[in-house]
């Protein structure tokens, strides 16, 4: 146990710091949706030239091009957290680290370039009606006529389709071969005639999500990652980045400290909210379940340091990291009473166009708490987390199989 | 920045845990529940032999000085083999109490055989955190007069450690003191009311004037129950797993179904990051003293909660096997239950949990 940094890990502690202190007002605001602004793509080029964005991918693809080392690439995700300062990216990352490690040459010198400047934009295109955790089932198909594809079919949950200038996207190559094995990964522009975007609004009121359809779209078969047929392996390996994304510790934590914020300015009968006993225990409650899994992530990372296998405690992230959102918004929202019910019909930030009297945090906490149960679906649901768990990591036995008669193989 | 055990702290949890799956199978636990000896001498000759009295006790008296992480650890072998021997009174709350505030005497008196396993400590500091049926003791004249409520270890022990009214602790004979049991659900310990009228009784001087001494002594406890909690709820979790992969209905092992599978992957996502949170907090206790107390309170409340989590689920995946006397699962359902009512249940520690960060 030494929760110290070596020197050389708190000299660039350092480092990240006064780099923040001298560069804050470069910072574009924390979010902005939409394409990244003029503002936002030369911050992103700072950062790149400091290491602080893009810094493993290699410099041959615009990258700073430094040696992985999990712990400094830690210390400049919690600074720039508790700096409330906009990090950087890594472009797109479940699609650059995707093509790092199965794109040809030409794909990684045209694609991770612009996208890791902000200056090419992406959507994922996995997801379908019919097919969410059964994603392997998708059957937007893809038919080769000549030098192309042709694409037909649809997708859901495309977040940024409205602006992204690509697409990655799943679709069935070879329909009579076991669902596996049938799918393949293809990058086309958004621009590509037969593409329509419709908006998907969603509970909160906003639109982030989108139906995009697809008919006969026509790309050039090179447009493929990997081989025909491979796309579900392909993409495995950027579901586990997204995966690795969902439940950040250090997001409860900022939240809690909100809460703690909130409950000493907010008052009921004239008495701050942390006077009431009944709040207090239940304020308490949620920081040790917050800790449990801040202290959880420091475990996570000191096997990723030492290159092994966290096992079970990584597993769990995502499904504690969410339900632990959701819980701090519900609770946000209880304690201010009927004031926690106010919310403009836009969603958050919406009150800029409707008056919305007495809201608070500009309907946040409502919009957080749904937006967090979408978490808790999204990204592999809850439900098959349980599973994840049960099976990868306690051992315990599938399902029986169900033949599924719409694929070859005649196998789920 | 490295937060694991390091390889002399995963040797003392594997030798622990080793002796205790050869000497203490269910068996001999039943064996010493139902005789009501929660002090079995060859159990606790043993673990003198082990070192784990000494862990706490400095090393100039006796004792190998290491830190409360190496006593969690061993808490959590404990928790998990239901071990029917004194420790969290007698290993931990006393030696931190005497190391902390007692005289040189009284270290050189006590510590060193703390340490050898030659007397057991009862530990009274219940009325510190909450008084029931008129519990309380006063101190005057270097005797002590009242009653002190769920002794730790008290029915085994050979001296107590008590604290007045004021938080000061005092050394008392067992024998001088009118010391009986208090039956509980876990009969693998023993908790004991103590009561005393004008009992000789020694202070130990550096717990007077401020509670600085019987607090950290309390958070010590507090530390070692969440870890004993941890050790037990972890081993009805391997057992509900171990179940659920054998027991057979519909011609299926019943792990395989959701039902059963989601129970047990929502145990292990609730008890994994409080194998963390107990390591942070035992390793707080004097690497990071500002958040010491505030750990203890944390790893005490959220080991009381996922482990009443755990033991009611983790029986129910055991269908109506779980239910009987004849598994033996009761004996950690039973254990986790007097971890969470000792030295403050979950809301009361919550609250002082509140009052350490000004919230109150």
């Amino acid at each position: 146990m030494d929760l110290a940094y070596s020197p050389e890990y708190a000299a660039f502690r350092d480092e990240v710091r006064a780099f923040l202190d001298s560069h804050r007002d470069l910072a574009p605001p924390p979010m902005q949706r939409g394409k990244p602004s003029e503002q936002a793509k030369a911050w992103q080029q700072l950062l790149i030239e400091h290491g602080y964005a893009a810094r493993t991918i290699p410099k041959e693809y615009g990258g700073y091009g430094a040696e992985p080392d999990i712990l400094k690439s830690h210390i400049i995700a919690e600074e720039f957290g508790k700096a409330r300062i906009r990090p950087g990216h890594d472009g797109d990352n479940r699609l650059v680290p995707t093509l790092l490690e199965l794109g040809t040459e030409e794909q990684k010198r045209t694609y991770i370039p612009p996208t890791i400047r902000g200056e090419m934009t992406w959507c994922q295109g996995y997801s379908e009606p019919g097919s969410g955790s059964d994603l392997a089932s998708l059957s937007t198909k893809a038919e080769v006529d000549g030098d192309d594809f042709v694409i037909n079919g649809q997708k859901i949950w495309t977040s940024g389709a409205q602006y992204a200038d690509m697409i990655f996207c799943l679709v069935r190559t070879e329909p009579d071969a076991p669902k596996h094995q049938g799918i393949s990964y293809l990058l086309f522009p958004m621009d590509t005639p037969g593409i329509e975007v419709r908006p998907l609004v969603t509970m909160t009121g906003e639109a982030t999500f989108n139906e995009t359809f697809f008919t006969d779209v026509r790309v050039p078969t090179s447009q493929i990652v990997g081989r025909r047929g491979e796309g579900w392996f392909v993409a495995n390996a950027t579901l586990k980045h997204e995966r690795g994304g969902l439940g950040d510790p250090n997001q409860a934590e900022s939240r809690f400290h909100q809460i703690v914020e909130m409950m000493r300015e907010e008052t009921l009968d004239g008495e701050p909210l942390l006077s009431q006993a009944t709040y207090r225990d239940r304020l308490v409650a949620l920081q040790g379940q917050m800790l449990a899994m801040k202290f959880n992530g420091m475990r996570v990372l000191t096997h990723n340091v030492r290159d092994e296998e966290p096992g079970l405690p990584r597993w769990i992230v995502k499904l504690n990291g969410c339900e632990l959102n959701h819980r701090m918004a519900e609770m946000a929202i209880d304690i201010l009473g009927e004031l926690g019910v106010l919310y403009p019909s836009k969603g958050f930030g919406g009150h800029r166009d409707e008056d919305v009297p007495y809201l608070r945090d500009a309907g946040f906490w409502q919009q957080r708490y749904m937006m967090d149960l979408g978490l808790i679906i999204g990204g592999g649901t809850a439900q098959i987390q349980k599973n994840m768990i049960g099976e990868r990591a306690l051992g315990l036995p599938k399902e029986p199989k169900v033949a599924d008669p719409r694929f070859g193989g005649g196998a789920a | 920045m490295e937060f694991a055990l390091n390889e002399e702290q995963r040797m003392l949890q594997e030798s622990v845990r080793g002796y205790l799956e050869a000497s203490c199978p269910l068996d001999r636990v039943r064996a010493a529940a139902d005789a009501g000896d929660t002090r079995p001498a060859d159990l606790w000759e043993g673990l003198v032999d082990l070192g784990v009295h000494a862990i706490l006790v400095p090393e100039e008296y006796g004792g190998v000085g290491l830190g409360h992480l190496e006593a969690a650890l061993v808490a959590e072998c404990l928790g998990g083999a239901v071990a029917p021997v004194p420790y969290v009174g007698s290993s931990v709350m006393a030696p931190v109490a005497l190391a902390l505030a007692g005289s040189d005497a009284q270290k050189d008196a006590w510590l060193p055989r703390i340490a050898r396993g030659e007397t057991v400590f009862g530990v009274g500091v219940t009325e510190q955190i909450g008084s029931r049926e008129s519990g309380g003791v006063a101190a005057a004249g270097g005797t002590l007069t009242g009653k002190a409520m769920f002794v730790l270890d008290g029915a085994d022990a050979d001296m107590l450690l008590i604290a007045d009214r004021d938080g000061a602790l005092h050394i008392a004979r067992a024998a001088d003191a009118d010391v009986k049991r208090l039956p509980t659900i876990d009969r693998t310990r023993s908790t004991s009311e103590v009561s005393l009228e004008a009992t000789a009784a020694e202070v130990l001087p550096g717990s007077t004037g401020s509670r600085a001494a019987v607090l950290a002594t309390i958070d010590a406890g507090r530390t070692m129950l969440a870890a004993d909690t941890l050790g037990a709820a972890q081993n009805m979790l391997d057992q509900a797993i171990a179940y659920a992969k054998e027991r057979r209905q519909f011609n299926r092992v019943i792990g395989s179904f959701q039902a059963v599978k989601h129970l047990c992957a929502e145990m292990a996502a609730a008890l994994e990051p409080c194998r963390s949170l107990v390591w942070y907090a035992a390793h707080a206790s004097r690497a990071i003293p500002d958040e010491a107390r505030l750990m203890a309170c944390h790893a005490k409340a959220h080991l009381s909660e996922v482990g009443r989590f755990v033991a009611r689920t983790a029986t129910e995946v055991h269908g109506g096997m779980g239910f009987t006397d004849l598994l033996g699962l009761h004996y950690w359902f039973k254990r986790i239950g007097l971890d969470r009512q000792l030295l403050g249940a979950p809301e009361i520690v919550r609250e002082e949990a509140a009052t350490v960060q000004g919230w109150v």
